[in-house]
């Protein structure tokens, strides 16, 4: 029994927030939008720069910059390989790699300045690196001796450098994002030209203080970066065990923040993107949300073994070995006579001694 | 530490009626005039009784700091304030006069919590505040106690002293992930690169019928973490010099308020005072046993103390005030006099502030004591929601006076 009035939908409510206009057609909103959001790069697969795209107008980068980003994300690989070695030498007690994930954390830092400062997770010594701490500088901390800058108190990667701008490294998932919201404020009362940049993976966009920490950013007017390394997994669960949401991006517009998904393996693109957002946050003063999307290469950490959840591996270690008589082929295209007595005393050999004969091999 | 004002005769001022006036003659120290005369300088007084004046490393403004914010009482104006000195007020604006003399004298102090700004605070601590320093300063935040407590932090971290209100004590269980792990760590595991200057504060303890939730005695919970200090006020006087004293110190401080004393009116000093954060304060000096309480339990021992003293006996009771570390110079000397310990206190009886006190009265004055700790606490039940039974969780001045009779016989 509905009155036909035209006038009724043209009503708006005057709701804190701005203006709500009427509607009488029952819509809820999906849970999904039909499409994903895309993914913004600048680089082809083969490293080509794709004609036409958007690297952000006034950000050349200069030659000096390229060469060290590309530099300092080898030299990254590298410094990961080798520590991670020395944790499975027993030389040291654990390590974190950055496998896969270097151009995110060089990039970004290369975008930045260094009063800019920066609340990382654990999984971006890329900054630091980038910034001026030396190989020597890490070891020291890998190793808590006394020219540690952590006085050995931390166990490793667990980095911090007032010198650098770059805040300790604290073991609780997404604790640092509200410290984040916090060191904004002091910016704010202080009105620094500067802007603070912190890190969560996936996994940490789940815990109470990703949603607390985007809400008070967003409602406190803060300038902060809020990057969000989404490499597919917490340790051994899968993204789509975290959230249901199309990844981290669409959540920024929950809180009223501005957001954007970049391919976080397009150091050009990440460089860009995160150049953008710190102009934003600070001339603007508003928080800022990126998703990088990228993959975890190595294990979570030396603690864990993710051989456990990739089905290949576990796969072929329970597949059966090759038998005995594979020994003895394909040495000829037919077994001459001298290799046939061979296999036949092998055989012998071990009927007699089964004990002393390796069980998963069949015979 | 920070300079100390301590005088011993305020410390009588402690019950809620303002019926004991300052008497000035017993204190170790120059009279007040001289001291208004003096423009950037503290009066030390040590607790052996020795005087030393320092100076103040940030030079005061006029010594009357008595601003508008706090409604000085219409009755005092008429009657008192010619004969005594110093102004009354209740004991949550003594907090919010010690908060703001700090907020004038450093611009990195900030206030941040729920309703703090123009709702002045769900106790009336800070209002006003936001008002006069804007709301930036006076932070309204959103409810997510564990995130602006981790935005304290890093504000903390990067030169802002705030200071985060907990609406209740009990929200704060939401915050001790920030608090434990990175409130009490950071400055230790950055190698001492970062500090974290912050103070947390809010009422807690057992109100009038609040229910569990908004009764808990988080000082037990607390006392553990390594890195943060912890003090109780329990009066006007120790309210305001705690509040500048935790404002001033670079380590986390959290300071314990209670919810039955807001409403407290005691005559404090108009002259600027801190109270030292590790002291405890001397109540009622005695012979026969040493009574050690804090926060409200203090009234309730005081109470008692009235009956035991028509009794004949002599307690001497201290406010222990400072809850992480004790203060074990007060508390030794005490015992070593009386020989005897009354410990009451709020705090449930498994794993409390009193738990932990007889832990370190037996292992450093063993020698000393004639009779086992006696440490009457609140049960092992959730507080309840009916008066009766709510006032039977709560240690009764009765229930003193007969511990301390079986203590002395």
């Amino acid at each position: 029994m509905a009155f036909a009035s035209d006038s009724d939908d043209e009503q708006a409510l005057d709701f804190p927030g701005g203006m709500v206009s009427y509607t009488s057609e029952m819509r809820f909103i999906s849970e999904s939008q039909e499409k994903r959001i895309p993914c913004y790069r600048v680089l082809d697969d083969n490293g080509e720069i794709i004609n036409g795209s958007d690297l952000e107008p006034g950000t050349s980068v200069s030659k000096e910059v390229a060469v060290k980003m590309y530099n300092d994300m080898v030299t990254l690989q590298m410094m990961d390989n080798i520590f991670y070695e020395a944790q499975r030498q027993g030389r040291i007690s654990f390590y974190l790699t950055s496998m896969g994930e270097e151009a995110i954390s060089i990039a970004s830092a290369a975008a930045l300045s260094t009063e800019d400062y920066i609340l990382p997770q654990y999984r971006e010594p890329g900054v630091l690196l980038w910034r001026g701490f030396t190989i020597q500088e890490f070891a020291n901390q890998l190793f808590g001796n006394k020219a540690d800058y952590g006085k050995g108190r931390q166990m490793p990667i667990h980095y911090g450098s007032n010198k650098l701008n770059y805040i300790t490294i604290s073991s609780p998932i997404a604790t640092q994002l509200p410290q984040a919201v916090g060191v904004a404020y002091s910016l704010k009362m202080d009105k620094k030209d500067a802007c603070v940049v912190t890190y969560t993976g996936d996994g940490g966009t789940s815990e109470g203080d990703f949603h607390a920490a985007l809400n008070f950013a967003a409602v406190t007017d803060a300038p902060v970066v809020f990057i969000c390394r989404n490499n597919g997994w917490a340790i051994s669960t899968n993204v789509s065990e975290q959230f249901r949401s199309d990844g981290v991006v669409v959540k920024g517009q929950a809180y009223g923040v501005r957001s954007i998904r970049v391919d976080g393996n397009d150091a050009l693109a990440v460089y860009s993107a995160i150049h953008s957002a710190r102009k934003m946050a600070i001339s603007e003063q508003r928080p800022v949300l990126v998703e990088a999307l990228t993959y975890r290469v190595g294990h979570h950490s030396t603690s864990d073994d993710s051989t456990n959840y990739c089905k290949a591996i576990q796969a072929a270690e329970k597949t059966e070995k090759p038998p005995v008589s594979d020994l003895f082929s394909d040495v000829y295209d037919v077994p001459p006579s001298n290799l046939r007595e061979q296999e036949n005393q092998l055989r012998e050999t071990i009927n007699k001694y089964p004990q002393d004969y390796p069980s998963d091999v069949p015979v | 530490m920070a300079a100390i004002f301590q005088g011993i005769g305020a410390a009588t001022a402690l019950s809620p009626t303002p019926s004991n006036c300052f008497d000035s003659k017993k204190l170790p120290l120059p009279s007040r005039r001289s001291l208004s005369g003096r423009k950037a300088s503290f009066v030390v007084v040590r607790s052996d009784g020795s005087t030393n004046f320092g100076s103040g490393s940030r030079s005061q403004k006029a010594q009357k700091l008595i601003t508008n914010a706090v409604a000085t009482k219409p009755d005092s104006a008429a009657s008192t304030s010619a004969s005594k000195p110093g102004h009354e007020l209740l004991l949550f604006e003594a907090l919010r006069e010690g908060l703001e003399e700090e907020m004038d004298r450093d611009p990195n102090v900030c206030v941040m919590g729920e309703d703090v700004g123009h709702y002045g605070g769900s106790y009336k601590v800070t209002r006003g505040l936001a008002t006069k320093y804007g709301d930036l300063r006076v932070l309204d935040t959103p409810i997510a106690e564990n995130s602006f407590t981790g935005m304290g932090i890093g504000a903390a971290m990067t030169g802002l002293r705030p200071i985060v209100e907990g609406m209740n004590m009990g929200f704060l269980l939401l915050a001790f992930n920030q608090i434990s792990n990175n409130c009490g760590m950071l400055h230790y595991t950055s190698g001492g690169q970062f500090k974290i200057p912050i103070v947390i504060r809010g009422p807690g303890g057992v109100g009038r019928q609040l229910g569990a939730e908004h009764s808990q005695r988080l000082e037990s919970y607390f006392q553990s973490i390594p890195g943060i200090q912890m003090v109780a006020c329990s009066t006007p006087y120790n309210a305001k010099g705690l509040m500048k004293a935790a404002i001033r110190s670079d380590n986390p401080v959290i300071l314990f308020e209670h919810v039955l004393l807001y409403n407290l009116k005691e005559r404090i000093p108009d002259e600027e005072y801190i109270c030292n954060l590790e002291e405890a304060e001397m109540v009622r000096p005695g012979e026969h046993v040493t009574i050690l309480t804090y926060s409200r339990m203090r009234y309730h021992v005081m109470q008692a103390a009235k009956t035991l003293v028509n009794k004949g006996y002599d307690p001497e009771v201290i406010d222990i005030r400072s809850l992480k570390p004790f203060d074990l110079h007060t508390i030794g000397n005490s015992i070593k006099k009386t020989h005897r310990v009354l410990i009451v206190e709020e705090c449930m009886r498994t794993g409390g502030i009193g738990a932990s006190l007889t832990a370190a009265i037996t292992e450093n004055f063993h020698d000393y004591l004639d009779a086992p700790i006696v440490c009457l606490s609140s049960q092992d039940v959730p507080t309840p929601y009916a008066g009766t039974l709510e006032e039977w969780t709560v240690v009764q001045p009765a229930q003193i006076v007969t511990a301390v009779e079986q203590l002395c016989q």
